[in-house]
């Protein structure tokens, strides 16, 4: 289920700092037209349709259609991801709609502390099973 | 055939950048997010340094970038050792027990860190209903560390609303690597968009790691990290098989597609040791959207039959027949055994599989309205509908949108679904991967940990300084994201008490900064040198682009190593010719060509990839007996032999000859074995 871009929308990301589909794609695949200052999807056999590029995009630019190797057209799922939930609208061929909100996370992006309130690792302990966070004795199989 | 050189005569010479740091991350998936978080509390007060690197950016990279519905590893009230018995079980009765218990001991702590984070986790409602994370933080129900009780679907198995997962786990593990560069002034110690192409040894020590070279993803840039130690854990391997799909659904594998096998390829070219490589995956998933089928198993108690709506599972016929080779295995009905019992009906005309979906909400909607009355019993079936299609949304999309191309509706109509193509891995239902020392304090034999040839370290291969974790840690599968998140703790925290025990050592190696650049920059350097010479550099006698690359190997590996086109059907005299043929592919890889930065990336993935397969082959090879039926048989060897097999296979890549050494390692059991099942 590739990504594809919409002309109109695309703006190159020009007012970022970098271009975010481009940024975020795990497999190296959202790429900028210089020339046209628009982004697209360079292999689009080599996508996972993991939607992280539709996702991040600041225009809403990008979408997913289903890989036509196996899927009828006609439907869509697009996805409107806000800082703590996750809204999805699901088209189906029919024309049915469906419509759900997921959580995505109970804390402000941005804002983890990995240390705070965690002991010091105690050197002493390097060696012994646990980790700097273990305060009682690990189990062993006896 | 004349082999290729590289020495800038066509292509421009990268800039090169030199980095000294201590210990090195490759990889950005769980298990280095892991490693940055334990490592930098530990390595901190001591100044010493961590750089991570990774291909992707690490919000979104690795097994969990797109999210996950479920965290399959969590102990909560379990005792680790009768998670050993699961996976052992499950892995066909040959697994490394002191590597697993040591994981699930360590697990919890790394859930509970995600949820303080900011990972949505279910919760069990008062009420016996299922509460999400926010309905649960409503609620007052408490985080699992104060006592929570998470949903479990499974008895290992909790719920979570997983879409930023990776995000949240990246988040902490980027902050980690912060407070490194402020403990020890280092200006940049997390690197992304760099693939790692190869290791390299100590010149003066051989079986030691010493340094890693890679190529920045977007400018023209060599980087070579020097470090004391290293924790590699850049996943498994996909796309190596010929997948079902045959053009753009290539990208829709079910493991991520992008895992290239570069762990294997870069640990085993070390001269690390491998195990249990001839292991593999092939879940049966929803066909073609290979959408999750474990919540509908386990959560919402759906059945898979054929289409005559039996259970293949309980045909005392196939059943019989099955023993009959695999024996004792037979009984418990692990993951190959119940792919084995699918594909014989398939084979004898009795498909498609189906997922009854719409049986499983039926029995919910009854139970539910008999329990609670007509309108609050609906409400909470709408509410699992919609956790349906949130297991998809979390973490395999495309299903719900092939769903929805299809105009299937779960509760209405049945799902076919199908075993998937090979995939290598060792962190999810596999466990090929690297041999490597364990703990010290469980009582494994001391081969395994104490007289460790290179130092007893846990988690480190057998190659000094070079830990493995994740998909590479072999014969210890089912950690899943949580596991590998604590094994990359594990192996970060043992990888530092190494090199505090090795206060004195520098990393130096033979080969110059250009000698390198060279090496990594050879496909650009071929593709210059010949492309002019068609009209269409695309078809160039010359040289091959990555793309054929990659399908040339899923060929070999699907015809010969026992894909999907023979039914996962090979033999010694099959895995011989797939060989001869590897062999070819890859001596061409020195005319593998890129004509831009992102070719080069496939082109040393494809490479990667090559390298992983022929020790997949090899190790299928040595074993003869058919340790895995469902995922592969041996046709010459149709059975289990537990008198000659009950043992690890365990090799080593000689990369100066190009040759590989086959051996058996005896297996230890040390958890004992778990009451019989009856069916």
């Amino acid at each position: 289920m590739p990504s594809y871009v919409i002309t109109e929308k695309c703006d190159g990301c020009k007012a970022q700092d970098k271009t975010a589909c481009q940024y975020i794609c795990p497999n190296d695949l959202m790429t900028l037209n210089r020339d046209l200052m628009k982004a697209y999807n360079q292999e689009t056999e080599q996508c996972w349709e993991c939607y992280n590029c539709v996702k991040i995009c600041p225009q809403q630019a990008i979408e997913i259609r289903a890989y036509q190797d196996f899927a009828p057209l006609g439907a869509n799922v697009i996805p409107m991801r806000g800082t703590d939930s996750i809204m999805w609208t699901i088209k189906f061929r029919n024309g049915k709609l469906l419509r759900f909100k997921f959580p995505i996370r109970t804390t402000v992006e941005g804002s983890v502390d990995p240390y705070k309130g965690k002991p010091e690792a105690d050197m002493a302990k390097l060696k012994q099973p646990g980790f700097f966070t273990t305060s009682k004795p690990m189990p062993t199989m006896k | 055939m004349e082999k290729e050189t590289c020495n800038f005569s066509f292509c421009a010479k990268p800039a090169i950048e030199e980095i000294e740091t201590d210990l090195l991350l490759i990889g950005g998936g769980m298990a280095c997010c892991g490693a940055a978080f334990e490592g930098a509390r530990w390595a901190n007060s001591k100044k010493i340094k961590i750089t991570m690197v990774d291909k992707a950016a690490t919000d979104r990279s690795g097994a969990v970038a797109m999210g996950l519905s479920a965290i399959n590893t969590y102990m909560g009230e379990n005792d680790p050792k009768d998670y050993v018995k699961m996976v052992r079980n499950d892995l066909m009765g040959i697994v490394r027990e002191d590597l697993i218990y040591d994981l699930g001991r360590h697990v919890d702590d790394s859930v509970q860190l995600f949820e303080e984070w900011g990972l949505p986790i279910w919760k069990m409602g008062d009420d016996g209903f299922s509460l999400d994370g926010f309905q649960a933080k409503e609620a007052g129900k408490g985080s699992l560390k104060d006592g929570g009780k998470p949903v479990r679907s499974g008895k290992w198995q909790i719920m979570i609303n997983g879409e930023s997962y990776k995000v949240i786990v990246a988040e902490a593990a980027k902050k980690s690597l912060q407070t490194n560069r402020e403990a020890t002034g280092v200006k940049q110690n997390h690197f992304e968009r760099v693939f790692i192409v190869k290791l390299y040894n100590d010149a003066k020590e051989p079986n030691r790691v010493a340094a890693a070279a890679g190529f920045s993803v977007r400018e023209n840039k060599i980087y070579i990290f020097k470090a004391k130690a290293m924790v590699l854990a850049a996943g498994g391997a996909v796309n190596v098989f010929r997948p079902r799909s045959t053009q753009e659904g290539q990208g829709r594998a079910w493991y991520p597609v992008w895992n290239s096998g570069s762990g294997y390829a870069l640990g085993l070219q070390a001269g690390a040791e491998l195990t249990l490589m001839e292991n593999r995956f092939v879940p049966a998933r929803f066909k073609d959207g290979y959408g999750p089928v474990g919540a509908w198993f386990l959560f919402f108690k759906a059945k898979a039959t054929n289409s005559l709506g039996e259970d293949y599972c309980v045909n005392p016929e196939a059943l019989a027949e099955a023993k009959a080779k695999y024996g004792k295995y037979v009984d418990n009905l692990g993951t190959a055994i119940r792919n084995h019992l699918m594909m014989r009906d398939m084979k004898l005309g009795k498909g498609p599989i189906l997922m009854n979906t719409h049986h499983a909400m039926d029995a919910i909607n009854k139970t539910f309205i008999e329990k609670l009355g007509e309108k609050e019993g609906a409400k909470k079936v709408k509410h699992l509908v919609a956790e349906a299609w949130e297991d998809f949304l979390d973490m395999a999309i495309g299903q719900a949108g092939l769903w929805a191309s299809n105009n299937v509706e779960p509760d209405k109509v049945p799902s076919e679904i199908m075993p998937t193509e090979p995939y290598l891995l060792g962190s999810h239902a596999g466990c090929a991967g690297f041999w490597c020392c364990g703990p010290d304090d469980l009582g494994a034999p001391e081969e395994w940990n104490k007289k460790w040839p290179v130092g007893n370290y846990n988690r480190q291969s057998t190659v000094k300084g070079l830990f493995m974790c994740g998909d590479i840690c072999g014969a210890s599968g089912h950690k899943f994201s949580s596991g590998s998140h604590a094994e990359g703790r594990i192996a970060a925290k043992a990888a530092l008490a190494f090199m505090l025990d090795n206060p004195n050592y520098t990393p130096t190696i033979n080969e110059t900064a250009d000698h390198l650049a060279a090496e990594l920059y050879l496909p650009f350097e071929v593709y210059e040198k010949y492309k002019n010479h068609t009209t269409d550099p695309n078809t160039n006698p010359n040289y091959i682009k990555p793309k054929m690359l990659q399908t040339r190997l899923q060929k070999i590996a699907d015809e010969y190593f026992g894909g999907i086109s023979t039914w996962y059907m090979t033999s010694k005299t099959m895995l011989d010719e797939g060989l001869r043929r590897l062999q070819l592919l890859k001596e061409d890889t020195s005319k593998m060509a890129a004509s831009n930065l992102h070719e080069l990336m496939r082109c040393w993935e494809n490479y990667h990839r090559i390298l992983s397969v022929e020790a997949h082959a090899r190790h299928i090879l040595f074993r003869e007996e058919s340790r895995y039926p469902g995922y592969y048989y041996r046709g010459d060897f149709d059975k289990i032999d537990d008198a000659n097999w009950k043992c690890f296979v365990n090799s080593n890549y000689d990369l100066k000859t190009d040759t590989w050494t086959v051996k058996k390692v005896p297996y230890v059991q040390m958890v004992e074995d778990m009451a019989p099942v009856k069916h």
